[in-house]
């Protein structure tokens, strides 16, 4: 057998009502891997497993996803993955079990296959005491395992995860985070979407940084760490002219304030040079505060060669 | 495709389950004929004079209205289904469209046979008492069938239409209202002469012409081909359209 890129896609384009989701995605996700695609809303993340889980057709580039195209070979893609959206595609006035065994007679399994995978993925997923319950009646932790277990029911090769964490509160987070390690660690492919930094670190072997529908970085983690200040420097300027002066070098902006944020990596070494390199004559900074980068900062440092706003 | 035969069946249950289940919906379909029968036997029925005992004339009728009602929850059936992301799942695991509406048409005509059965027996408790015989109940309740199916499929294709569950169940009404303007609870010639041409001519009234002609041994005409002419053409744009339909939505 050749070894095939689980997932291959190249200049994928997508336009909704002349508005550009995607512009021009290039993707390699080798076999057996975990990959994050990081982005906050509107990226382009959920576009994009759509239209490599062949839900949405884009208007230009080609993928493959376990060596089959997407397009011409639509069925056999199908067959090879499953998706598991933010929405929870399991029916609330169905038990546990009877939506994992509907699910596993849709992947063709007989009656007496299905209900024994179906038992399989309750225990492994920690619902086997829920089993007869509604799946309505559970708690939204338990509802995205049960999510993810019925899009496993036909042990796909490559498995599309899309925002699995969205809205879940922390334990529930870190319960699922253990269950898709646990997917990954059998074999299987996992192309993730997250909004969380801390996620993809967690999960991904490798991290797709999307935003406006461009990929603007791609890394494994520590990759991108080095590319990515951890902390963020917020000076409190002097005045109007300071300010004006600064502002090229900021990741985030408060002018009613006179607030400018500059990434930097936390260490007194590092603030130090740059408080002496962006105000030799100590008089526009008045204050500063030092934070963890957030997310925003994240993608502002990754495209301020691009700022939106000059 | 012995796939999509499996698709269909598993989802037909599925349907099945779900319809079950959802309690108030069931008691809506399964009460509202009821109630309307006895209002129209024993509130209205008195002052109606349509040449038979009133229980007699206007039991086919209700068993239309029902039929309609219950068929054309269907349409919200589908539009909640659209709604949440269960439809993408089985759109990745390759089930088809046409599985995925059939097996709600399919619920829908098993949540029908149950209401019709239950209208019947009250009907039988009140005093209806048809002169049918084996083969004539066979015809009226292939004719009924045919008629479920047809609003089913419809239904299902509104569903695709409407933005939202709530939307959909606009059709419901339609479906509610539908019978009155026909022969199903007075003869059409005690309506205004303008509404004669609708009336006789909308595709509710042969159904009820057939069902009554057939379950009370009477000649029935040419109203059984023309329901089932009715029934089949409704069912092929039914069909095509939602298959375009279903298309368009999950673009």
């Amino acid at each position: 057998m050749t070894r095939h890129p689980a997932i291959e896609a190249t200049g994928l384009r997508k336009t909704y009502d002349d508005v550009p989701v995607l512009d021009g995605i290039d993707l390699r996700v080798e076999p057996g891997t975990v990959h994050a695609l990081l982005g906050p809303n509107g990226a382009g993340k959920t576009t994009t497993v759509r239209i490599l889980a062949t839900l949405t057709r884009a208007d230009a580039g080609t993928a493959r996803v376990a060596g089959y195209d997407v397009v011409t070979e639509r069925a056999r893609v199908r067959r090879a993955l499953s998706l598991t959206g933010q929405f929870a595609a399991v029916d609330a006035m169905q038990t546990g079990e009877e939506n994992l065994r509907m699910m596993a007679r849709l992947t063709g399994l007989s009656r007496t296959a299905a209900a024994r995978r179906a038992d399989e993925l309750l225990e492994r997923f920690g619902l086997g005491d829920a089993r007869s319950r509604l799946a309505g009646t559970y708690s939204g932790g338990m509802r995205r395992r049960l999510d993810l277990a019925a899009g496993l029911v036909g042990d796909p090769e490559v498995v599309f995860l899309d925002e699995p964490t969205t809205g879940l509160d922390p334990r529930s987070r870190r319960e699922l985070w253990q269950v898709v390690a646990e997917v990954a660690a059998r074999g299987a492919t996992i192309l993730l979407t997250t909004q969380y930094l801390e996620e993809a670190d967690r999960l991904a072997d490798r991290i797709g940084v999307l935003n406006a529908g461009r990929l603007v970085a791609e890394g494994t983690a520590d990759e991108l760490k080095t590319r990515v200040a951890g902390h963020r420097l917020d000076l409190v300027l002097a005045d109007r002219a300071a300010y004006r002066r600064l502002a090229p070098h900021a990741v985030h902006e408060a002018p009613e304030t006179l607030t400018l944020g500059i990434p930097t990596d936390g260490t007194a070494a590092h603030v130090r040079a740059l408080l002496d390199e962006l105000d030799p004559a100590r008089t526009d900074i008045t204050r500063f505060t030092l934070h963890s980068a957030t997310l925003d900062d994240v993608f502002l440092a990754l495209t301020a060669k691009e700022p939106a706003h000059a | 495709m012995p796939d999509t035969v499996t698709h269909a069946l598993t989802l037909t249950g599925r349907g099945i389950r779900l319809s079950r289940r959802n309690v108030d919906a069931v008691i809506t379909a399964l009460a509202l004929p009821v109630m309307l029968m006895l209002i129209f036997v024993y509130f209205f029925g008195g002052a109606i004079d349509t040449g038979t005992a009133y229980v007699t004339y206007v039991v086919p009728g209700v068993l239309l209205l029902c039929a309609g009602f219950g068929s054309s929850t269907t349409a919200v059936r589908v539009s909640e289904d659209m709604k949440e992301g269960i439809v993408d799942r089985f759109r990745s695991m390759d089930v088809g469209a046409t599985p995925i509406l059939a097996a709600h048409v399919a619920a829908s005509t098993a949540r029908n046979l149950l209401s019709t059965a239950l209208v019947l027996g009250v009907a039988f408790l009140i005093g209806f008492r048809p002169s049918a015989s084996a083969a004539g109940w066979l015809a009226a309740l292939g004719v009924l069938l045919a008629f479920v199916l047809a609003v089913s499929w419809l239904s299902a294709a509104v569903g695709l239409l409407a933005r939202t569950p709530e939307a959909a169940s606009g059709f419901t009404f339609l479906m509610m209202f539908l019978p009155y303007p026909s022969s199903a609870f007075v003869p059409i010639d005690t309506m205004p002469s303008w509404l004669h041409g609708f009336a006789d001519h909308q595709p509710v009234t042969p159904v009820i012409e057939s069902l009554r002609g057939l379950l009370l041994d009477q000649p029935v005409g040419t109203a059984p081909a023309l329901a089932l002419a009715w029934c089949a053409g409704i069912l092929a744009v039914a069909a095509g359209l939602s298959g375009a339909l279903f298309r368009v939505r999950t673009r």
